[in-house]
């Protein structure tokens, strides 16, 4: 049944070559973990992005619950963990996904650093992981603002002030993110979520098909 | 065909069972939380007090605006004001809702000079006569819904909606 849907497809649009162009490609000897186990080291870039998919669709059901507002966020985060089923479980992987993130990603860099795979011709990945990482950061910094508990608001009070010892512009950065110059409040939390739900994940999507494209086209690096 | 199971075939057998096993391990929680909504128990409805009392009734529905105090709405709590349209017939205290069954807009009692003594729906000329029955050739396909009615100490409490009892 799916072979013949899928025939009747094909036929007409020729989708083979489309996915065999994505997904069918030769895995070297040397990053495969079943000729050598020590090439486990190669997964955890691929780690990275499944533990990134698995944040992009639990924040999705997330936010089908989720209120950016000062008066009813923490409230709506407390039903959704407390009062809707499985909420204990998709909050969690948000949550735990969030450190996880940043864990394989800097397991993934040390590989790459020790590996030494941003060489020529690498450089150009090697400088759009680094933005990766620095988008993933700031996915994680705005991220924790938005329970809007004690922890989440000082921890931002302390990420501002940060921010507002920049040289020259502090100030206006501060204010940029705060949306007011005095109060952290009403602007900030729905800034953050703007942020944290459509503008950075936009950057990094668009990071990450850069990130592969440049793999498919360069090739793994070679064996050490 | 031969009975005998490929190398193969066992492995993506195995690869694909695995795999499922593992999405849906990752999906049904996911899934199970968006759609709790529609599992979740209806609310019984409680009987709340209106300012109508029942002795100034008359045979002649009167618009009746009552306020259900603290209605829980998920993390907010609000109060919501509603409306009914309240007669007698003999004894009996008979109260519809205005909610059109059309489309859901609001229906009033004579809303319209050209039709009396019925209710009449303002968005695409609904009409319903006085006990509810809506009046063949007009948009609406069902009678109005009727509140549970209950009279304590002389004013009438409405309870939750239920389908027309009364065509």
């Amino acid at each position: 049944m799916l072979n013949k849907i899928y025939d009747w497809v094909d036929e007409r649009l020729d989708i083979t070559p489309i996915w065999r162009d994505i997904a069918d490609h030769e895995v070297p000897e040397h990053v495969n973990p079943a000729h050598h186990f020590s090439a486990f080291i190669y997964c955890f870039g691929g780690l990275t992005f499944f533990v990134t998919v698995i944040q992009i669709l639990s924040g999705m059901f997330l936010t089908m619950y989720y209120t950016p507002d000062i008066e009813n966020a923490w409230k709506s985060v407390y039903y959704l963990q407390n009062e809707v089923a499985f909420g204990e479980i998709v909050r969690g992987m948000h949550h735990w996904g969030a450190s996880l993130v940043i864990v394989m990603m800097f397991l993934h860099t040390l590989r790459v650093f020790f590996t030494g795979s941003y060489k020529k011709p690498r450089e150009l990945n090697w400088v759009v992981g680094v933005l990766i990482f620095v988008t993933m950061l700031g996915l994680g910094f705005t991220g924790y603002l938005l329970p809007w508990d004690m922890k989440a608001l000082f921890a931002t009070k302390v990420g501002i002030e940060i921010a507002a010892s920049v040289p020259f512009i502090g100030e206006q950065i501060k204010i940029l993110l705060a949306g007011d110059s005095t109060i952290l409040g009403a602007q900030t939390l729905t800034r953050f979520f703007a942020i944290h739900v459509f503008f950075l994940p936009a950057a990094l999507l668009g990071l990450l098909a850069a990130h592969f494209i440049m793999i498919r086209r360069q090739g793994i690096s070679g064996p050490l | 065909m031969s009975s005998k199971v490929s190398r193969r075939q066992f492995l993506s057998y195995t690869l694909m069972g695995v795999g499922g096993f593992m999405a849906s391990a990752m999906l049904m929680p996911m899934v199970r939380f968006a759609v709790d909504p529609v599992l979740q128990p209806k609310s019984e409805g409680e009987f709340v007090p209106t300012p109508q009392k029942v002795d100034k009734l008359t045979e002649t529905p009167v618009r009746v605006d009552f306020t259900i105090k603290d209605r829980k709405d998920a993390w907010y709590k609000s109060d919501v004001s509603n409306t009914a349209w309240v007669y007698k017939e003999g004894d009996t205290v008979i109260a519809l809702s205005p909610v059109c069954k059309h489309l859901g807009c609001t229906v009033s009692w004579e809303g319209s000079e050209k039709h009396k003594n019925e209710f009449f729906c303002p968005c695409h000329d609904g009409r319903y006569e006085k006990n509810g029955k809506n009046i063949p050739g007009s948009p609406p396909l069902g009678p109005l819904d009727e509140y549970m009615v209950n009279v304590v100490d002389g004013y009438v409490y409405l309870g939750k909606t239920v389908p027309n009892t009364l065509v």
